[in-house]
């Protein structure tokens, strides 16, 4: 295999782990909604209104930089990352 | 000069918002000295306009590169905070804490999927149209698949897409500069058309880049201000993010105590319309599983194929810069978003709890009707009190009001100096602004390059491109604002059908493009007409009372569109010849981030 499909499929199960964590934060938690939210939450809130307004939301920015951090590592294993005069 | 202009960013915004705080605080001042409300919505208005005015002038361009990308050096956090500006519209800032405060959870996996979809745009097609080094989208779809009835099937889903959301948006503009300006609304608009066009027309995408990191420190200091002053003010906490747990408990409280009263259809009728009461529960879970997830669903997938949001990671300098930037919109956005429910959250209980001195419900409605406040948004249309039952006291469901007033009334509700109220106008104004010119520029660019030098005459030059280009904007801004004059849909439902179109049509075609080397031009076309069709054909149907199925309503009619898309396009892909060595090479290229790009520099 080359360099180049190695590099493809490292990315490809990285895209995959994403998109998996993306699933349980923006569909997976809600279809739970009713149950999770007779439990008291972070700051006081109910779960799930918490994860409507702040908690998804957050994860999702902190799962874009995870990600764009280990798509970098992963370009620099097999020597593709920009060079920075491109 | 230009590096320098780059080098000195940090510099240059610090030292604006520096100055924009400071002429808040010059007109909080002449609030005191006894300037009229009227005049400093006035000036706040006007003094921000000119400011992008001035910032599109300085961009002017005469070169295709900067033209189309800005050059492709907009920094990372910069292009964040312009994509932020880009992505969050007249209906983020005016309507969404307004569809909090009316409809509670169920309206609230908008924010769900208007957040969620960043991570789709970042992991599967940002990088990747970056690295092809495309000027526009159709411009991806035209090369990857080859021939132009693809690049003209691209358009044309992108025209359907972004047309639907830009009258949404010069109508927001038009609705905000004839309340601050104080003239009609039909004149209004074009104020607003014309204040758009004078950031984007010199400068193309580099005039809109600097004008909307301009019109994020106005819109997100315009929104924050107030959540925060207001929350000290009621004592409910000095950061409320994470301090309103009591007060959203408090308004399950109230909820249970006065009960959600069903009005008479006959008393209905005297409510003027686009107001409405409360009728659903502030935090409880009031909506099915599949109507919150649909919802959600739809607006992610809507988001990852909006092509003015796309176009904006076109003008990173790198491959990389393109995924952290990604980040940091989102990041830029979540600021705004994670305090609409907060805003909501305020607004609500200042409103209802008998408590506190601000609360109506439960007063006679003389001392209502004596209110400043209340007469003020009455007389704007966006407040109405009826005594239904006859007894003298307001009861909750006997209050409407329209949902743009939560953001724009709850400063003068909560008692805060108008200075706040007129600040809020600007963010408004801004938050419409940016989006139109994402907008516009987006579909004008779609048909200036793509069809015009594309299709119709390859051997232009460029100063016949550009002048193309921007007769092109003018135009479309003006059909924009002709059919946003006739206000035929609200804001929010506008909105919520450009995503459904946009991923209708272009999600799959986009997202296969780079992951699906089998994937080819026959397939992609039938995905984008057919997929479009589809949607289309969904929309019509139940909007002329169809039953529907599978829980689609009109606003989610995307994900029937974008299912059929997917299917057409891989059965025709299978049933047709794959795509030759070269198109196979360029994909294995556009998913290596070094390299050159796969267009030219210039092309």
């Amino acid at each position: 295999m080359s360099n180049q499909q190695k590099h493809w499929e490292k990315t490809r199960s990285l895209l995959f782990i994403t998109l998996a964590i993306w699933f349980v934060f923006s569909i997976g938690i809600f279809l739970f909604g009713a149950e999770m939210n007779k439990v008291t939450g972070p700051f006081g809130y109910p779960w799930t209104y918490w994860f409507t307004c702040q908690g998804s939301l957050g994860a999702f920015v902190i799962l874009i930089f995870w990600f764009a951090n280990r798509q970098e590592k992963i370009d620099e294993e097999f020597g593709f990352s920009e060079r920075e005069d491109e | 000069m230009k590096g320098n202009f780059i080098d000195n960013l940090p510099k240059v915004y610090g030292i604006y918002t520096g100055g924009f705080i400071g002429f808040i605080i010059i007109m909080a001042i002449a609030e005191q000295m006894g300037m009229t409300a009227k005049a400093i919505g006035i000036a706040f208005v006007a003094f921000t306009v000119f400011i992008y005015a001035l910032i599109g002038w300085l961009s002017r361009t005469a070169q295709a590169d900067a033209y189309y990308v800005a050059g492709r050096q907009v920094p990372t956090v910069f292009n964040g905070m312009a994509t932020a500006a880009d992505w969050m519209s007249g209906a983020s800032f005016v309507a969404m804490a307004g569809g909090i405060y009316f409809k509670g959870y169920g309206y609230m996996a908008l924010l769900v999927g208007w957040t969620g979809g960043y991570v789709l745009v970042a992991s599967l097609l940002a990088p990747y149209l970056r690295k092809f080094g495309c000027y526009t989208v159709p411009d991806f779809i035209g090369t990857r698949y080859g021939g132009n009835l693809a690049r003209f099937s691209a358009v044309v889903v992108l025209t359907v897409a972004s047309f639907t959301y830009v009258t949404a948006q010069i109508n927001a503009t038009g609705t905000i500069a004839s309340v601050a300006l104080d003239i009609p609304f039909q004149y209004a608009v074009y104020v607003g058309l014309i204040s758009i066009l004078l950031c984007s027309m010199l400068g193309g995408m580099r005039g809109v880049t600097w004008t909307q990191v301009a019109q994020y420190i106005v819109l997100i200091i315009a929104y924050l201000l107030p959540v925060f002053w207001i929350s000290n003010k009621m004592g409910a906490g000095f950061f409320p993010h994470f301090m309103l747990a009591d007060e959203v408990a408090r308004i399950g409280e109230l909820e249970q105590q006065f009960g959600f009263v069903k009005n008479a259809a006959a008393d209905l009728k005297s409510v003027p319309k686009g107001l409405a009461g409360i009728t659903k529960a502030h935090s409880a879970v009031n909506a099915t599983p599949w109507a919150f997830i649909s919802l959600a669903l739809a607006m992610m997938m809507g988001t990852a194929s909006l092509p003015h949001v796309m176009m904006r990671y076109f003008t990173t300098p790198s491959v990389k810069a393109a995924r952290k930037s990604v980040g940091w919109s989102l990041f830029f956005i979540f600021l705004l978003y994670s305090s609409a429910p907060m805003l909501a959250t305020l607004s609500k209980l200042s409103l209802i709890d008998p408590n506190l001195p601000t609360g109506i419900i439960g007063k006679t409605f003389a001392e209502v009707e004596a209110i400043d406040w209340y007469q003020n948004w009455n007389q704007a249309n966006l407040m109405f009190i009826s005594d239904f039952n006859g007894n003298g006291t307001l009861e909750l469901n006997e209050f409407f009001m329209g949902g743009k007033a939560v953001v724009l009334a709850t400063p003068e509700i909560a008692g805060l100096p108008y200075v706040i109220s007129g600040l809020v106008a600007a963010g408004g104004m801004a938050a419409a602004m940016s989006t139109a010119d994402g907008l516009i520029l987006a579909i004008a660019n779609a048909i200036s390059h793509d069809v015009y030098y594309k299709i119709i005459d390859p051997k232009a030059e460029t100063a016949k491109r550009l002048l193309v280009a921007r007769v092109l904007l003018v135009v479309i801004g003006f059909a924009g604002a002709t059919i946003a004059a006739m206000e035929i849909q609200g804001i929010l439902g506008s909105v919520i059908w450009a995503f459904d179109f946009a991923m209708s049509g272009l999600f799959f075609p986009l997202v296969l493009g780079v992951w699906w080397k089998r994937a080819n031009r026959q397939g992609a076309i039938a995905g984008m007409l057919g997929g479009l069709a589809a949607g289309t054909w969904y929309l019509v149907w139940v909007r002329t009372g169809g039953s529907g199925f599978l829980g689609i309503t009109q606003l989610t009619f995307g994900i029937f569109g974008s299912a059929v898309s997917l299917v057409l396009m891989v059965v025709v892909s299978l049933m047709t010849t794959e795509p030759d060595k070269a198109t196979q090479k360029m994909v294995d290229d556009v998913r290596v981030p070094s390299g050159k790009t796969i267009l030219g520099k210039s092309h």
